[in-house]
């Protein structure tokens, strides 16, 4: 059995508190610390998931108690400085605070692309364009969808992508999640505003996981959501505030010219300004794009090069809650196998 | 609208516009198109603003037209492009000012292509002096001449006459701004504001008294589009796409467009006639059409100048109501009288547009 090693855990949503838990079932001593002023991360934002709509408090409700229970946890507190001493870390905390740890988790996740820089869409400047997280935001507190004018709209499209598979923004990835959040919105939509119409703009539908092209099937059967393949080149306002979309519509082989109450789009995944400083502070090795590489994709996917230092979540690139989870736990005996090889002590 | 949203974007989209000195070139079709804006530029450059502003009798086209239409190729360019900065370098001057807003895109094409390949530099440099024995300087500032109005815009409105008000009602005239394809869809930060919101004519439209009108098909291509009017078997897609804009700004009952292209002006102001005559359809008020002009002739209207010494009566267009708007005072005797008030003649009216 080893001794009572101490794991810095820098990051507190799903996969950080995930990992925490399970570091300290297996008996390190570990210290979480999370710079917002609560735990959970992205899923507090979210009203419910994909793919069995189940409200996401469900995850926080267990993760954040176990957590709690188990692991010291720090508030609103950041790293502000990281050395490499006599085979420790000896981190400066936000706080004033100094502690030392044997080992590091970069769990610090992803940001939401700032959709202001997909200009041609008209985020923040068109009143009836908004994201998909402020979407759910307005189901989670309960909003009715409406307009800015407050009106019932008769016409909601759903933009996939923005962000993501996007030279022109620099990022060349797939997000993951959008496609099947946007199926799993729309539905919503339908659900709540019976009369409405409601489009999914898409290039692919990368319905990857289990259970999802059930969903996408349930979206277009049962709640009559339409799909069109296509990207849209520009939005812009008309008088009455709608939102007119250009795109082409490729199964078609046409030009689509439509009008919308309102567009929401669907923003991929970035690598969170966490995750930037981390990677800069601990000089971690980024993939093309930019999220934080592991040594190995396939066999150590949260071991890095820099001995101690592991990551989890999205820091590794975009990934769901359920692989996020799954991943959390592979890198808390990821650290726990490097603690017991004794060869790979040193730091 | 939430216009913060705009001007938040607007502050990403800054460019460096050189103060003083420069080098003019102008544009191949304006002044058979638009033949009093260029004179109306290097008038208010020279004499309302006090800048030194030269021009060189013998540059030349940048061959933009015939390079858009593929047929001349990349190195031909490159190598007139060369002989202009030579012609500048020559003269002492390392600000180029560029009439045109295809010229402005040819030359920020052809220096992005040096940049990224320094060996095409070379070998366009190899070219000019074989064929002229002339060597140049890469200019330091690169502007359109609606960058340079822009930058100014503040010091014309200290000297303006007639603001764009209304001047029966008091309100802002209601303004369209149309910026060419080739201003910044190529190099968003080589314009001011960036291509998808450009802010160099709205700029201008707020500091002079107007309001913008934003609309659907803002950022459409006035029609010309090149292959389509160039090739005479396409002109049908210039119209439709002229209509299309129309269609769409028409509903906010602007008062006047105002652009900064050679080829935009033409085709939304003679575009109004096409589509009068095949459509039946006319979207000023009263039958006319809406008055398009180019931002000289708008910065000139604003300074006082007199309408017919801008050539406004060249337009198709009728600028009457517009001058009217304004409170421009106006002749309409010595509308086509020449330079010596020679009667020049006057054209035939259209049935439908009225004018």
């Amino acid at each position: 059995m080893h001794t009572r090693k101490h794991i810095l855990v820098i990051g507190g949503g799903v996969a950080g508190m995930e990992s925490a838990i399970h570091l300290c079932d297996m008996g390190y001593e570990v210290t979480l610390i999370e710079k917002q002023d609560q735990l959970g991360g992205h899923v507090l934002k979210w009203d419910f998931l994909f793919p069995d709509h189940r409200p996401a408090y469900e995850i926080t409700n267990e993760l954040c108690p176990a957590v709690e229970e188990k692991a010291t946890i720090k508030l609103q507190t950041e790293v502000k400085n990281i050395v490499r001493q006599n085979g420790h870390f000896e981190v400066a905390l936000s706080d004033g605070e100094k502690l030392t740890a044997d080992a590091l988790l970069v769990a610090t996740g992803f940001d939401l692309f700032d959709a202001h820089k997909k200009e041609e869409y008209g985020y923040g400047i068109y009143d009836n364009v908004i994201t998909a997280a402020e979407l759910e935001e307005r189901f989670q507190n309960k909003i009715p969808i409406r307009t800015a004018a407050g009106k019932k709209p008769a016409r909601v499209g759903f933009v996939h992508c923005v962000g993501s598979r996007d030279e022109k923004v620099g990022n060349e990835y797939c997000s993951k999640v959008c496609c099947v959040t946007a199926v799993k919105q729309a539905m919503r939509v339908r659900e709540s505003l019976p009369g409405c119409e409601v489009f999914c703009f898409y290039m692919d539908l990368r319905m990857f996981g289990r259970y999802f092209e059930d969903l996408y099937r349930e979206a277009q059967e049962k709640w009559g959501v339409q799909f069109i393949r296509g990207r849209l080149s520009e939005a812009a306002e008309d008088i009455d505030q709608r939102i007119i979309v250009k795109l082409e519509d490729t199964l078609a082989g046409r030009p689509l010219r439509m009008a919308v109450d309102l567009l929401v789009l669907l923003t991929g995944f970035v690598p969170s300004e966490g995750t930037r400083r981390m990677a800069t502070m601990l000089n971690l090795p980024l993939g093309n794009d930019r999220f934080i590489k592991p040594s190995d994709e396939h066999l150590r996917r949260n071991l890095t090069p820099v001995p101690g230092v592991f990551v989890t979540g999205a820091s590794a690139g975009p990934r769901s809650i359920s692989e996020s989870i799954s991943d959390a736990r592979a890198a808390a005996l990821e650290i726990a196998a490097w603690f017991n090889n004794s060869s790979q002590h040193a730091i | 609208m939430k216009i913060e949203g705009k001007r938040a974007l607007w502050r990403e989209y800054q460019k460096a516009i050189a103060d003083d000195h420069y080098f003019y070139v102008r544009s191949c079709v304006r002044q058979t198109f638009f033949p009093g804006a260029e004179k109306a530029f290097i008038e208010i450059m020279k004499n309302r603003l006090g800048k030194d502003l030269y021009e060189e009798p013998i540059h030349t086209t940048c061959t933009g037209i015939a390079y858009h239409s593929d047929i001349v190729p990349l190195e031909t360019t490159m190598t007139v492009v060369a002989r202009q900065f030579a012609l500048m370098t020559e003269n002492g001057y390392e600000n180029l000012a560029v009439s045109c807003v295809t010229s402005f895109g040819v030359y920020s094409e052809v220096l992005e292509t040096w940049h990224h390949f320094p060996e095409t530099e070379e070998k366009t440099r190899e070219m000019l002096w074989k064929a002229t024995r002339r060597e140049f300087k890469k200019p330091a500032n690169v502007a359109h001449a609606s960058d340079i109005l822009y930058k100014f815009r503040d010091q014309i409105a200290a000297q303006a006459v007639y603001p764009l008000i209304n001047r029966h009602t008091g309100q802002p005239l209601r303004v369209v701004e149309h910026i060419g394809c080739h201003y910044a869809k190529m190099f968003p930060h080589k314009g001011v504001g960036g291509a998808e919101y450009p802010y160099v004519l709205v700029g201008m439209i707020e500091s002079w008294g107007g309001e913008v009108v934003d609309y659907p098909e803002r950022r459409h291509c006035c029609g010309f589009g090149f292959r389509q009017y160039l090739i005479q078997a396409n002109r049908g897609y210039t119209f439709s796409n002229t209509k299309k804009k129309f269609d769409s700004m028409a509903p906010y009952k602007p008062d006047m467009i105002i652009t900064n292209c050679p080829g935009c002006p033409m085709f939304l102001d003679r575009g109004q006639y096409a589509i009068a005559e095949l459509e039946g359809i006319t979207y000023g008020e009263n039958g006319y059409g809406i008055p398009v002009f180019t931002f000289e002739e708008v910065a000139g209207l604003v300074l006082g100048f007199d309408p017919w010494d801008l050539g406004l009566q060249f337009h198709q267009v009728a600028v009457e109501p517009l001058l009217d708007k304004m409170g421009i005072p106006y002749d309409p005797a010595m509308k086509y009288a020449g330079s010596g008030g020679k009667f020049i003649g006057s054209p035939e009216l259209p049935e439908v547009l009225k004018c």
